[in-house]
């Protein structure tokens, strides 16, 4: 989403008509940044400058609500996200064996990306798939039941190809 | 194993399904109703339901149903195919369900498509090896309903979730949707409706169980003629996944019960807040708005009864206290997720998104609300327990054998549950606990399977009902570890914004970190407890006031599993790094893999077996792990410190290993060894001067070609003494005697078997004919000494 091109009652919707301006353009920020964020992959500094003048909201603030939130990032990720869910089935089931693995692999923390940007990892709560604990993502795939070191094998050759 | 995952929308068969007329009234509704009834969704129709849902989908349910398509367009038959929403049995997926017979298979592949086709068209009997079966052993179970796992189930918020399809307004309104909203407007007022949902008693069922109708006419009465609805689809808590199949399995249930809530407010504007982990939720119920707005079911002018109602959808940013009401709010507005205190609530003017009042409820209960409308409260009255009517979807996880969604009447217990429902623990294992309701929830023990589950009944016992996710826990899951799980959930989700919440979350998970690395002290227990209170006091919202459930309820039924982590730094689960790590040399098959996983060279290994060296031993459990037979196991470290008493040095015990092994020759060899001997024709005075002088208790006795004749002992003295055999008598005068002569291949074992039998306490070694050595009882006891020690260990366990 270009920046100059936002519409901001447009995006607001019919409930437009019973907000102030200001209770508007705010209304719409969290959705504005979620649309930076999937045509970039991260907020950078100089888009968040624009947005703060286009939508009058001060830089700082804009700043505090995206720091906030998990989703948003200020460093470009790596090409591939992968995501090993630490959720409670999962982890009954051993999730943390598949972090250790995969943080061993390529060198990195949950959180970090790699030099290179192929990969990001990070951890998550849930995705949803406790039936087929445990789970990790990569980018939108989910991979199931990650019980023993063929499957493991196989989720760090995905990542890698 | 990586399957995209695809989205409904993006099937080019269901783009061109939906085309809708302007329904501008009710009769306009019924019309169209009976037309799709007696059409395309005639109940007699043959159709193949496809669960897609998330985790069938990750399974491939979606080339199983383009296989499917791809097959029913070769054949002239009018067979529709179904893309569903979540079926529930999420274990044994892809789930598929043949209407009107009701056949249910699992686990099918796009391979069988052919087979289910040709058996629907052509014989009507079901594929068989596909059918749900017990076991390997047991006959196939046909239909859907008489599997185990829904045997005990009754849909009331899930009863299209599985069976319509979720992007098909039509399909929605052929299998009865849509019902309730054409009573509501033909036949009650808003208070009415109010009334009703009142008497029926809908408990929210987001957790806390706040009935639903005083909620709402809280908020009709506040001040204001702008009021709000909001859905609250931030489902964070991890092992919840309810609302999600609601979603993106029924979206149209959430819009009517969300349109029925709005007439009875009369709120004009709806939010569905969704948490953004949920894509596909969020393209499901952007694409059913989009098809309700066009069918004149949402937006201006509904049904043409002069009520406006627009729906929007809000993503959520993944923040989990975004699910707790006035932090829900707070991001609908744009801001950070901070809770407000309350009052004002939600439902008071000022209270709600921008100040308007606005009515919160979860999902599941907006889904509960149309069929309580067409049903009649008294119907829902009749379901479920007095103080909790109805039915409560849990998502059953953890170590059971089929996880998935259920979808129960209130009061049923947790046994039923868990073993009838869930088919009992993985494995076969002991039970251990359930958890309820999420990081906010509590562990239940063993003793309280029999608890009939409604709101009551589990806040009695500490715990709550909480959003519904159920996780089950074997023996083999570690309380204090799973406290700790929890608690670093909310830890890191804490806000931030009150201090209890923030700094005494991260004080308690301090505390548990230093249990389960066993460094734990005396008093932490205690003191992890008084955190607890004060947390749960301090806190503003009810993230905090919540968060310490976990860690109170598992010190309330496994204290002594506390106790065991503080005192005896001993994990009965094996689960946390702590306690003595050991080899059982009866199981170990001597492979190798923990020396070789080892990174701290702590495993020895000696001819025979590998041993652990506990100075070298990080308590990394990667041994443990690695093991394929399990025989590396913890144990409390007092059963060891027997050789710590002893003071044997890892050395001695390796030297066990190799002795155990060892031959007589290897004894003789191994110390400075001289052979005595004397001559036959000598005096018995001369014989106990030599011993005497050597300071051995026996010497061999030969003739005159040094072969061996006789041995004289110790013992000889005591029988010629008690003989008043003269001590001038040559040896060659001693009576006659076998004696036992062993040779140097001997293995030790067997030597000192023959040595006991036959109650002798010295060996001649002797290798043909020559005379080796002799080796004393004392010789093998010193040998043996550590060895004794080393089975004592054993003795202990």
């Amino acid at each position: 989403m270009k920046v100059e091109e936002i519409d901001v009652d447009n995006e607001v919707g019919e409930v437009s008509e019973i907000l102030s301006q200001n209770e508007k353009t705010k209304g719409i920020l969290i959705h504005v940044l979620q649309q930076i964020q999937e045509d970039m992959g991260y907020l950078p500094d100089e888009v968040l400058r624009k947005l703060s003048k286009k939508l009058n909201i001060p830089l700082s603030e804009i700043y505090s609500v995206a720091s906030f939130y998990k989703m948003f990032h200020f460093k470009p990720r790596g090409k591939k996200v992968v995501r090993v869910c630490l959720g409670t089935a999962c982890y009954v089931r051993g999730s943390k064996k598949v972090l250790n693995m995969l943080e061993n692999e390529f060198g990195i923390k949950s959180g970090d990306t790699t030099e290179d940007l192929t990969m990001t990892l990070e951890t998550v709560g849930c995705v949803g798939c406790c039936g087929l604990a445990p789970v990790a993502t990569i980018n939108d795939n989910v991979v199931g039941e990650i019980i023993g070191n063929k499957k493991l094998e196989k989720l760090i050759d995905d990542i890698r190809e | 194993m990586t399957i995209r995952i695809r989205f409904h929308a993006d099937c080019e068969v269901l783009k061109g399904d939906f085309s809708m007329v302007r329904l501008e009234n009710i009769e306009a509704l019924k019309n169209l109703r009976i037309s799709l009834v007696n059409s395309e969704y005639r109940p007699d129709r043959k159709t193949i339901k496809v669960c897609c849902g998330l985790p069938c989908s990750t399974l491939g349910s979606h080339e199983v149903a383009d296989a499917l398509q791809k097959e029913v367009s070769k054949l002239s038959q009018d067979i529709r195919v179904v893309r569903t929403g979540c079926q529930g049995l999420c274990q044994k997926g892809p789930l598929i369900k043949i209407e009107p017979e009701g056949y249910f298979y699992k686990k099918v592949s796009s391979d069988k498509a052919e087979d289910i086709i040709s058996s629907a068209t052509l014989s009507n009997i079901p594929v068989r090896e596909l059918l749900y079966r017990d076991s390997f052993l047991d006959e196939p179970v046909l239909l859907q309903q008489e599997v185990p796992f829904y045997r005990k189930q009754l849909k009331v918020a899930l009863r299209n979730t599985g069976n319509v399809d979720p992007f098909s307004l039509n399909d929605y309104i052929a299998s009865g949707g849509y019902r309730a909203t054409e009573k509501m407007f033909s036949s009650m007022s808003p208070d009415k409706v109010l009334e009703e949902v009142k008497k029926a008693n809908l408990r929210g069922r987001g957790g806390a169980g706040f009935p639903a109708g005083v909620k709402w006419a809280h908020c009709k009465k506040a001040p204001g003629k702008i009021k709000l609805v909001i859905a609250n689809g931030d489902e964070g808590d991890p092992g919840a996944f309810m609302d999600r199949s609601v979603m993106e399995g029924d979206p149209f249930s959430l819009l009517e019960g969300m349109l029925i809530c709005a007439y009875a407010i009369d709120a004009t504007y709806g939010f569905i807040y969704v948490r953004h982990e949920y894509p596909l939720a969020i393209k499901t119920l952007k694409e059913a708005i989009k098809q309700a707005e066009e069918a004149g079911l949402l937006g201006k002018n509904i049904l043409g009864s002069n009520f406006d109602f627009y729906i929007k959808i809000k993503e959520g940013a993944g923040a989990f206290v975004c699910g707790e009401s006035t932090s829900l709010v707070a991001s609908l507005e744009g801001k950070r997720g901070f809770p407000s205190p309350r009052p004002p609530r939600l439902s008071e003017k000022g209270g709600g998104a921008w100040g308007y009042p606005s009515n919160l409820n979860n999902i599941e209960t907006y889904a509960c609300v149309p069929p309580i409308i067409e049903n009649g409260a008294d119907w829902f009255l009749n379901i479920g327990t007095e103080s909790s009517p109805g039915t409560k979807v849990f998502s059953l996880a953890g170590k059971v054998r089929n996880t998935g969604l259920v979808e129960v009447p209130m009061g049923i217990t947790l046994r039923e549950i868990i073993f009838d429902i869930g088919g009992g623990i993985i494995g076969d294992k002991k039970f251990k606990a359930v958890q309820t309701g999420g990081p906010s929830g509590g562990c239940i023990p063993e003793q309280y399977l029999d608890l009939p589950v409604d709101f009551d009944s589990l806040s009695k016992v500490g715990s709550i009902m909480g959003s519904g996710g159920m996780v089950v826990m074997d023996e083999g899951n570690c309380m204090v570890d799973v406290a700790k799980f929890f608690l670093s959930f909310t830890q890191a989700e804490s806000c931030g914004k009150c201090p209890p919440c923030r700094i005494g979350t991260y004080q308690m998970l301090q505390l548990l970190e230093k249990i389960t690395s066993g460094h734990g002290e005396k008093g932490d227990i205690e003191k992890l407890e008084r955190i607890s209170g004060l947390v749960k006091r301090g806190s503003l919202c009810g993230l905090g006031q919540s968060a310490p459930n976990p860690v109170l309820t598992t010190i309330k039924y496994f204290r002594k599993e506390y106790e065991e982590h503080v005192y005896d730094k001993f994990c009965k689960a094996n689960v946390c790094s702590i306690g003595a790590f050991w080899i059982d040399q009866e199981v170990c098959i001597l492979c190798g893999l923990c020396k070789q996983v080892c990174a701290f060279d702590a495993i020895k290994e000696t001819r025979k077996s590998f041993l652990i060296d506990r100075d070298y031993c990080t308590k990394c459990k990667a041994c443990y792990n690695v093991c394929p037979v399990q025989a590396v196991k913890a144990v409390k470290p007092k059963y060891i410190q027997i050789e710590e008493e002893f003071e044997i040095p890892i050395e001695s015990l390796e030297a066990v290993e190799i002795k155990s092994s060892m031959f007589l020759k290897d004894i003789l060899q191994s110390k400075p060894y001289e052979i005595i001997t004397i001559n036959k024709e000598r005096t018995i005075a001369d014989a106990v001067e030599l011993m005497s002088q050597k300071n051995v208790s026996g010497v061999f006795v030969v003739d005159e070609d040094r072969k061996l004749v006789n041995i004289f002992t110790e013992r000889d003295i005591v029988r010629c003494l008690h003989k008043n055999i003269s001590s001038k008598e040559p040896l060659s005068n001693l009576p006659e005697r076998d004696i036992t002569i062993f040779d140097p291949s001997t293995s030790i074992s067997s030597a000192i078997a023959v040595a006991t039998r036959k109650k002798i306490r010295h060996l001649p070694v002797v290798e043909k004919a020559e005379i080796k050595g002799m080796i004393t009882y004392r010789d093998l006891v010193s040998y043996l000494l550590p060895e004794i020690a080393f089975t004592t260990i054993k003795k202990y366990q």
